[in-house]
C-alpha cells in the first residue's frame, strides 16, 4: 500500500484556515504532509494520486450527535456498521450518545466503546457520557472520572435532564471540566404522549402533537443555568424558530452557548408524515420513517434555523444519526420509535440547500468542521482542519454527482429514513480517516 | 354521471346494474377524504337498496357469497362491530370476528403479523378498529386484502360519517347548505374529522364546538390548509346551534376530565350540555344524533335524547345499510 496519498486538483475548503483554492494535498503517514499548488509537491516514489477535479475537498465531518447503539442495542447499529456508515457519510469523527444499554455512565462503558471503536471502527469515535446515573435524571455521574476516560461531552440525550435543580448541579460541578453539557431540551410534561409537531397535520391525522413550547421552554431553562453557573451549554437538535430566537439572544448577552441542528430538520417539514409526495391528490400514509424526536416542523422554522447557521446563532449540523430495526419502524405510527438514520444521506441532503442558494457551501462544510471541532475542544487534539501536521482526516465529494438514496446500500443498520428514493445532488468519493481511505464510492 | 334506481323494490343488490358502480374507485375504504362526492353518493344510493332489502321477511341475499369478511377490532366496540357482522351476514358473506384486544396482542403478536395471518387464512375483506391513527394505512401497505376502517385513533370513522350522512339526508333530503353544528371533544373525536371531509363534500356547512382544551390548536389551519370549505369553529354553544338543521353530539369520554383538559363535569355539563333550551335556537324540527354510546346527562340531557327530534337509534339502524353498501361496493368494485 502506497504510504502517501496525493489529492490533486479540487477545491480545497477548509473554513478552519479559510482555504479556499483549487490545489494539492499530500496525505502521509497519517498526518497532513503538504498543501500547495498543483503539481508543486516533491515527488514520492511510492505516493499514489488521486485525481479530485471536479471535487470538494474538504476536512473530514465531524458528527457531534449520533446513535451507535453499542452496547445494548445491537440489533439497530453497532460500532461497526455505524462508524462504516459514517465514513460512506464522509464523517471521519462522530461523537456517539451514551442512551446506551448500561448507558455510558461509568469509565468501564467509556473504555468498552474506546476499545471496540479502535478495534471495529472505520472512523474516529469520541464518547459522550451521561449527566446522570442510568440517564435516570436524579444524581450526578463521577463526571471527572469520565472526563479523564475521555469524554467530550455530558448528556442524558433521549431525555433532558427534568429537574432543574439536578441540571444546575451538573453544571456547576462539571463547570471546570471545560467540556460542554448537552441538553435535549423537552418539557416531557407538555409533550407528554406527542408524536409529531402540533400543528396543522397533526390535527388532520389524528396524533397527539408535540408543541415548540415544549422544546423552547427547556432550552430557556438551560439558558438560564448556564448563566448562572458559568457552564458550557450545547443546545442538540435546534428544531423552532422560538428556539433559534432564545439561543440568539443569549449569545447576545454573552453566555457560553453553542447549538446544532439536524439535516433532516433543515429541509423538511411535518408535512413529509402525509408522503413523499405532498400533490393534492397523494394518499396519506402515516410514514414512520418521518418520526423523529425533536419533531420535523414547518417551513417557517426551516427559515429561522438556516438564518441562524448563517449569523452563527447556529454553531455546528449534527446528525442525531438513530438507527432502528424494520419492527421499530414498520408498526403503528404511535407505536413506532423516534429517529432518523442520518449518517449516509447528511451531505447529500444540505449540499441540496446550498444547490438551492439557501446557505454558502463555505457555511456548510464550516457546520460540520470547524466549528464542531470548537465545540469538542483539543483533547483529541487538532480536528476540523487540514492543517499540515494534523491528523489526516479528509473527504473529497463531487457536488454535483446526481443519485438515488436506496437504504438497501446503507451502511447502517439502520434502514429508517425519509429520503429513500430522493434523488440528490452531491456525493461522497473518498473518506480519509488518520490517513486511511475508510470509504471510496464504486 | 352514472344514476341507479333507487325506489325500493326495483333495485336488489342483484338487480343493481353493474355498470352503476363505475364511479367507484376504492379498493379500501380508509376515510372520506378522498372520496368524491359521487362515490359518495353512490354508496347512500347503494344503501337505499340494502334498507330495502332489511325491510324482507328474509334479510338476506346472497352477493358476498363465498367471500369471507373478517372483523378485526383492536378496541372494544357494541355497534359498531355489530353493525358490520350482521351487514356481512345479510349479504351472506362467511364472516370471523376477532377480538384483538383480548388475543393476540396479549400475546405480543405485532399488528403487521396479525393482518398477514388473517390474509393468509382467506380474508377478502378485513374490518379493522384500532386505537392508533393510521393503523389501517399500514394494513393496506401489508396485506391485498380490503380494508375497512372502522375506526382509528382519533382519525377517521368513515363508516359512521357515512351514516350520519345517510341519516340527515333520509330527514332533509340533502346535505346542501344545511348547517350542522357538531358538539363536544373535536380533539379526540373520528367521528368529527371524517364528517368534516364527507359533509362538506356534500355541501353542508359546519360548525365545530367545544371546549377550547378539546379542539386541537392546528384545527384552523388544517381546515384551511386542506382547503375544507364552510367550516367555522366556535367556542359558545348557543352560536353554533343558531338557525342550525342538525346537531351532532359527541360522545365525551371520561377520562378527559380526569387528564385535566376539563375543569369539571359539571361544568362541561353547564356549558355545552343539550338541553331543551338550547335546542330551540336550532330551527324547529333540527335532527338531534350521536355516534353513541351516550352518557345520558352529560353531552345531552335525557328528555332530548329521546325526544321527538332525536335520530340516534335510526342512525345504529342506518348503520347496517350503509355497511351492507360498503360492502357491496368494495367486494364488485374491486379491479384486481
Amino acid at each position: 500500500m502506497a504510504s502517501a496519498l496525493l489529492i490533486s486538483g479540487g477545491r480545497i475548503l477548509d473554513p478552519g484556515q479559510g482555504i479556499d483554492k483549487v490545489a494539492d494535498l499530500l496525505v502521509s503517514k497519517g498526518k497532513i504532509a503538504w498543501l500547495g499548488d498543483k503539481g508543486t509537491a516533491t515527488s514520492h516514489s511510492d505516493s499514489k494520486t488521486i485525481d479530485a477535479s471536479g471535487c470538494i475537498v474538504c476536512p473530514g465531518f465531524i458528527d457531534l450527535h449520533c446513535h451507535l447503539r453499542e452496547p445494548g442495542f445491537e440489533d439497530k447499529e453497532t460500532i461497526a456498521t455505524g462508524t462504516k456508515a459514517a465514513a460512506r457519510g464522509g464523517f471521519t469523527t462522530v461523537c456517539c450518545m451514551p442512551n446506551t444499554n448500561p448507558p455510558l455512565d461509568s469509565q468501564a462503558s467509556i473504555d468498552y466503546v474506546k476499545k471496540a471503536a479502535e478495534a471495529v471502527g472505520s472512523v474516529q469515535v469520541l464518547p459522550i457520557g451521561c449527566i446522570t446515573k442510568g440517564r435516570q435524571g436524579k444524581a450526578l455521574t463521577d463526571m471527572n472520572e469520565l472526563a479523564e476516560a475521555g469524554v467530550v461531552g455530558f448528556s442524558d440525550d433521549g431525555d433532558p435532564v427534568a429537574s432543574s435543580r439536578i441540571m444546575s448541579l451538573a453544571m456547576d460541578y462539571g463547570r471546570n471540566l471545560g467540556l460542554p453539557i448537552i441538553d435535549h431540551c423537552e418539557d416531557k410534561e407538555l409533550s407528554d404522549g406527542g408524536l409529531m409537531n402540533d400543528g396543522w397535520v397533526s390535527a388532520r391525522l389524528g396524533l397527539k402533537g408535540m408543541p415548540g413550547a415544549a422544546e423552547e421552554i427547556i432550552v430557556s431553562r438551560d439558558i438560564s443555568l448556564a448563566e448562572m453557573t458559568g457552564a458550557r451549554l450545547h443546545i442538540a437538535h435546534v428544531s423552532t424558530a422560538g428556539s433559534v430566537e432564545l439561543i440568539r439572544r443569549a449569545k447576545q448577552r454573552g453566555i457560553a452557548l453553542t447549538a446544532e441542528v439536524t439535516p433532516h430538520h433543515l429541509t423538511l417539514t411535518e408535512e413529509r408524515i402525509m408522503g413523499i409526495d405532498l400533490g393534492k391528490s397523494e394518499r396519506m400514509v402515516y410514514d414512520t420513517n418521518a418520526k423523529v424526536n425533536p419533531p420535523l416542523r414547518t417551513e417557517e422554522d426551516i427559515s429561522s434555523l438556516i438564518q441562524g447557521l448563517q449569523d452563527g446563532t447556529i454553531d455546528a449540523i449534527a446528525t442525531d444519526h438513530a438507527p432502528h430495526t424494520l419492527a421499530d419502524k414498520i408498526c403503528e405510527f404511535g407505536l413506532a420509535a423516534f429517529g432518523i438514520s442520518g449518517l449516509e444521506t447528511a451531505l447529500a441532503c444540505l449540499m441540496s440547500l446550498v444547490h438551492k442558494n439557501r446557505i454558502t457551501l463555505e457555511t456548510l462544510i464550516s457546520k460540520l468542521t470547524i466549528e464542531p471541532a470548537r465545540i469538542i475542544g483539543s483533547v483529541y487534539g487538532e480536528l476540523g482542519t487540514l492543517k499540515t501536521g494534523g491528523r489526516a482526516d479528509v473527504t473529497i465529494f463531487d457536488p454535483q454527482k446526481e443519485w438515488t438514496v436506496d437504504v438497501r446500500q446503507f451502511a447502517s443498520k439502520g434502514k429508517n429514513t425519509p429520503f429513500n428514493g430522493c434523488q440528490f445532488k452531491s456525493k461522497v468519493r473518498l473518506t480519509i480517516a488518520a490517513g486511511q481511505i475508510v470509504y471510496k464510492s464504486e | 354521471m352514472k344514476t341507479i334506481e333507487t325506489s325500493a323494490g326495483t333495485a336488489t343488490p342483484d338487480t343493481l346494474p353493474l355498470a352503476s358502480t363505475a364511479v367507484w374507485q376504492h379498493n379500501h375504504v380508509l376515510d372520506l377524504d378522498d372520496f368524491t362526492r359521487e362515490e359518495i353518493e353512490l354508496v347512500l344510493e347503494t344503501a337505499d337498496a340494502m334498507a330495502e332489502v332489511l325491510t324482507r321477511e328474509v334479510k338476506k341475499v346472497p352477493t358476498l357469497r363465498g367471500k369471507t369478511v373478517v372483523t378485526l377490532f383492536y378496541e372494544p366496540s357494541t355497534r359498531t362491530r355489530a353493525s358490520f357482522e350482521l351487514a356481512a351476514k345479510n349479504l351472506s358473506a362467511d364472516t370471523v370476528s376477532i377480538d384483538a384486544s383480548k388475543s393476540s396482542v396479549v400475546k405480543g403478536e405485532s399488528l403487521t403479523d396479525s393482518l398477514r395471518t388473517i390474509q393468509a387464512l382467506g380474508a377478502d375483506i378485513i374490518v379493522m378498529r384500532h386505537s392508533q391513527s393510521g393503523a389501517p394505512y399500514l394494513a393496506v401497505k401489508e396485506v391485498n386484502s380490503s380494508i375497512i376502517n372502522a375506526g382509528d385513533g382519533w382519525h377517521a370513522h368513515p363508516s359512521q360519517a357515512l351514516l350520519d350522512i345517510y341519516t340527515i339526508r333520509s330527514h332533509l333530503g340533502k346535505l346542501e347548505n344545511l348547517k350542522i353544528a357538531i358538539i363536544g371533544d373535536i380533539m379526540h373525536s373520528r367521528v368529527a374529522r371524517s364528517n368534516m371531509w364527507g359533509m362538506t363534500k356534500m355541501g353542508a356547512k359546519l360548525a365545530l364546538c367545544g371546549p377550547t382544551t378539546l379542539l386541537p390548536r392546528g384545527l384552523d389551519a388544517f381546515i384551511e390548509c386542506c382547503q375544507l370549505p364552510n367550516i367555522i369553529v366556535e367556542n359558545r354553544i348557543e352560536t353554533a346551534l343558531e338557525n342550525a338543521d342538525v346537531v351532532m353530539l359527541l360522545r365525551l369520554q371520561l377520562e378527559r376530565q380526569q387528564s385535566g383538559l376539563l375543569p369539571s363535569l359539571r361544568e362541561y355539563i353547564e356549558q355545552y350540555q343539550l338541553t331543551a333550551e338550547r335546542l330551540s335556537l336550532a330551527k324547529a324540527h333540527a335532527l338531534v344524533m350521536h355516534p353513541g354510546p351516550i352518557n345520558e346527562g352529560i353531552e345531552v340531557s335525557p328528555d332530548i335524547a329521546h325526544g321527538a327530534q332525536s335520530v340516534i337509534e335510526e342512525q345504529v339502524a342506518n348503520g347496517v345499510a350503509i355497511r351492507m353498501a360498503l360492502l357491496y361496493l368494495i367486494a364488485g368494485g374491486k379491479n384486481k
